[in-house]
């Protein structure tokens, strides 16, 4: 059984402009696969419906054998708490510290009222700490989070992801705010998790180059529509123009009306 | 094209003063306000100032009675301030779009706000005043009343600016609605609300003078007593001590903002 | 979870021998110190209060009683419409004139106060001032503006126009001091003077905040007004509220007129949202 099924998923957010169109794609565990488009292709509501984020229109999304979308309120907190989730802006909580922010991942683990109060078993924090060392952040544990540059903010939020024990990471666009070498720094080290610890990892990227480069396996997204599917290498520059053809043409001619 | 432009900002600025000047006209009518004789009172009430507001022997003799009234309004302001808060944050995570629990809350929640911050605080004096009578309560409970108002707009736009990727964040690790509230919203908001809180004491030791004045409690009701038999000397001094009270506290209020923020 | 190999070195204990997850810095110590000292002094103001007459079980069901009888049955008894009108005016008027002679004066004090436009000392002096002005309430300037320039709008006006000045003049001088350095210094490159530079640079950059910052400024104006017809009997509807309670204890006069007053307040509040906004959405 694939760990996760998306089943004619569609979705829109006004009636009548639909941003997901009947995708359907399995991903088995341990895959790499990143999800290129270009922007406004729906990749990011694609991500969201996955742990329910957004709601899904229609289609089902099967995740480790349930039914996201049937889930009840608890039961959707234990679909979320398996799957971790990396962001664009990173999207921590500027004013804490680092340490405090890896370990509100482990949120979905606590009762309301441990996770008020903030008890953390003492193995928690240890596993924090290590996951930091293992990312090259540790000596910042103490620091606030707006103190770091833009690369090791993204570190931490994987390391929020980490910690939940995740059976999967979802990654919107995580290097869309980084410098080149932040970049490689942070693809590198999702590709080092999903090999080392054997957890999934769908990410988000804009980049054909840097998908080819990481990612065993592509999805092609337009209009809301799955146009490719498959392994990096057969990514061919015809299909990478049917994805981002059209688009270019548009923009070019933007340039010149303007 | 751009002269166009030019031209049209030219009107619109000719047509805003012009409508400034035509308003002024028009206030100074309705309230039947003199130009020239209000331009010849401020010499005139220089003047006057300089010659009796002054503080003599006598008036220091009644320094003990200023400072309790003083310390009264005080605490009372910091009691209304700080309740209010608690009140206002709870309304403002509940009124924010980004916390709120559901549609309905929001918007109760947004209009007790609006309610009590666009009824004047005098107002709510005096209403109060009806039922509980001249008493330090009145004034607590019409300050709080206001501040509420105030501060659970204030709160709603810190949380708003606080919560933008956190709570996602959060809401994807599976954590609960309390979770993400105290450990992602109100820490990253605090600050900013206690600046709020601390702006806001300030205000609201002004304000009390006034409501002191119209429910008859604390240093205002001390001010209007002395007004009122002339006794310009004291009048003199419990405005100094007004003054110099709402200056530490800013003062006081400067250090912990540079410090927080 | 998996088992720990090994122990960063990084990790610091608390004295009880755990691991700590807070910072412990400046920013949270005085954070706490003022949450703990705000919530003692507010214990502590219960035993400050003059509890004269004050009878809870009574006040509270008569409290509600009293805000039945304001609001579900409003009604005017001691004036009409057209009067309830005119004063309402004379209340919008007293804040108009306040604010219009406000900003005129804060406009030019704000630029002595900015920094980036004036010389320290002056800059300095005007702050002072400022803070000292602001510090005393505005009904105490209306008072003494009262016994020594006589009742009336003048002395209200210019109380008012107190607390206007030195509110404005700290928000005016604070957009001054944001206008980009680079615009001044390639104005005063051309050789212009420092009014120049003001009509032409600092003023087309500032204008639209300067606005709603004054437009918030007559929001606040209005309620102020009212305040100062009840408690300094400068007229306008303030004075009619104060009447209707203090003196007639006319409740649904006073639900009226509060009433009134809301619509008014609603009104300015919702107007200068929509021009803060639109100012802010503009850059
Ligand atoms: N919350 C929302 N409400 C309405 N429309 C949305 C919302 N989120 C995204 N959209 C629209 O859906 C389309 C796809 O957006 P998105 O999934 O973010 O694409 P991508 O991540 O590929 O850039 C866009 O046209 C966007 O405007
Ligand atoms: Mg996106």
């Amino acid at each position: 059984m694939p760990l996760l099924e998306v089943n004619g998923l569609s979705k829109s957010y006004q009636p009548g402009n639909p941003i997901l169109k009947d995708v359907s794609f399995s991903v088995e565990e341990g895959e790499f696969v990143a999800v290129i488009g270009p922007s406004g292709a729906g990749k990011s509501t694609m991500l969201r419906c996955l742990n329910r984020m957004v709601d899904i229109g229609e289609g089902q999304v099967f995740f480790d054998g349930k039914d996201v979308g049937a889930q009840n309120k608890r039961g959707l907190r234990d679909v979320r708490k398996n799957i971790g989730m990396v962001f664009q802006h990173y999207n921590l909580v500027p004013r804490l510290t680092v340490i405090e922010n890896v370990l509100h991942g482990r949120f979905g683990y606590k009762s309301t009222l441990q996770g008020v109060l903030g008890r953390f078993t003492e193995a928690e924090k240890r596993k924090a700490f290590e996951l930091l060392e293992k990312l090259g952040i540790a000596e910042h544990a103490y620091k606030r989070c707006d103190q770091l540059s833009g690369g090791q903010q993204q570190r931490v939020g994987i390391c929020r992801a980490l910690i939940q024990d995740p059976k999967i990471i979802l990654c919107d666009e995580p290097i869309a705010s980084l410098d080149p070498n932040s970049s490689k720094v942070i693809m590198d080290h999702l590709k080092t998790i999903s090999i080392e610890f054997g957890i999934t990892c769908i990410v988000n990227l804009h980049q054909v180059d840097v998908a080819k480069d990481y990612a065993n396996r592509i999805i092609g997204l337009k209009k809301g529509e799955v146009v490719f599917d498959g392994p990096s290498l057969l990514l061919t520059p015809q299909f990478t123009d049917e994805i981002y053809g059209m688009k270019t043409a548009v923009e070019t001619r933007e340039l010149i009306t303007v | 094209m751009n002269e166009t432009v030019l031209k049209k900002r030219k009107f619109q600025m000719t047509m805003l003063f012009l409508g400034v000047i035509v308003l002024t006209y028009l206030s100074a009518w309705v309230t039947d306000y003199g130009f020239v004789s209000s331009l010849e009172a401020v010499p005139g009430a220089m003047l006057w100032m300089a010659s009796n507001l002054l503080v003599n022997g006598e008036a220091l003799g009644k320094l003990p009675d200023i400072m309790e009234k003083l310390l009264e309004t005080v605490f009372m302001s910091i009691a209304a301030t700080t309740i209010a808060a608690a009140l206002s944050l709870f309304l403002a995570i509940m009124g924010s779009k980004t916390t709120m629990v559901n549609r309905a809350f929001g918007a109760v929640s947004r209009f007790v706000a609006s309610l009590s911050r666009n009824i004047p605080v005098v107002a709510w004096s005096l209403i109060l005043l009806l039922s509980f009578g001249q008493n330090s309560v009145t004034g607590f409970l019409a300050l709080f009343v206001g501040t509420v108002g105030f501060l659970t707009r204030a709160f709603i736009e810190t949380i708003d600016e606080a919560a933008l990727g956190s709570v996602e964040a959060l809401r994807a690790t599976g954590a609960t609605y309390w979770q993400i509230v105290s450990k992602a919203v109100v820490p990253q908001g605090l600050p900013q609300m206690v600046s709020w809180v601390l702006f806001m004491i300030e205000t609201n030791i002004r304000s009390a003078t006034l409501v002191g004045i119209l429910t008859g409690t604390g240093i205002g009701y001390m001010f209007d007593m002395y007004y009122k038999t002339m006794n310009y000397e004291v009048v003199a001094l419990i405005t100094i001590t007004i003054v110099l009270a709402v200056i530490l506290i800013e003062l006081l209020s400067t250090r912990i903002r540079k410090v927080i923020l | 979870m998996q088992q720990i190999t090994q122990q960063p070195s990084v990790i610091r204990h608390t004295r009880a021998g755990k691991i700590n997850i807070r910072s412990g810095n400046r920013v949270s110590i005085v954070l706490r110190a003022t949450l703990w000292t705000l919530g003692a002094l507010t214990v502590l103001a219960f035993f400050f209060f003059d509890y004269t007459g004050f009878r809870p079980l009574q006040a509270i069901p008569e409290t509600l009683y009293n805000l039945k009888a304001m609001f579900l049955e409003p009604k005017l008894s001691h004036f009409g419409w057209g009067e309830a009108a005119m004063q309402v005016a004379i209340t919008l008027g007293l804040g108009a004139l306040a604010t219009v002679f406000g900003a005129v004066f804060a406009f030019f004090l704000a630029l002595g106060a900015a920094e980036n436009l004036s010389v320290p000392w002056l800059s300095k002096s005007i702050r002072v001032v400022v803070a000292f002005v602001r510090a005393v309430p505005t009904v105490l300037w209306v008072l003494i503006f009262a016994i020594a320039a006589g009742l009336g709008s003048e002395a209200a006006v210019l109380g008012m126009l107190f607390h206007s000045v030195a509110y404005l003049v700290k928000a005016f001088s604070e957009a001054f001091e944001e206008v980009d350095p680079k615009i001044l210094e390639a104005l005063r490159s051309t050789g212009a003077g420092w009014w120049q530079t003001v009509v032409h640079g600092v003023l087309p950059s500032t204008f639209t905040y300067l606005l709603s910052w004054t437009f918030l400024r007559f929001e606040i104006n209005f309620s102020v007004a009212v305040a100062m017809g009840a408690a300094a009997g400068a007229g306008g509807i303030g004075f009619e509220l104060f009447m209707a309670s203090g003196f007639y204890f006319d409740l649904r006069e006073v639900g009226m007129i509060t009433y009134m007053i809301l619509a008014v307040a609603i009104v300015l509040e919702v107007f200068s949202t929509r021009l803060k906004s639109r100012v802010y959405s503009a850059d």
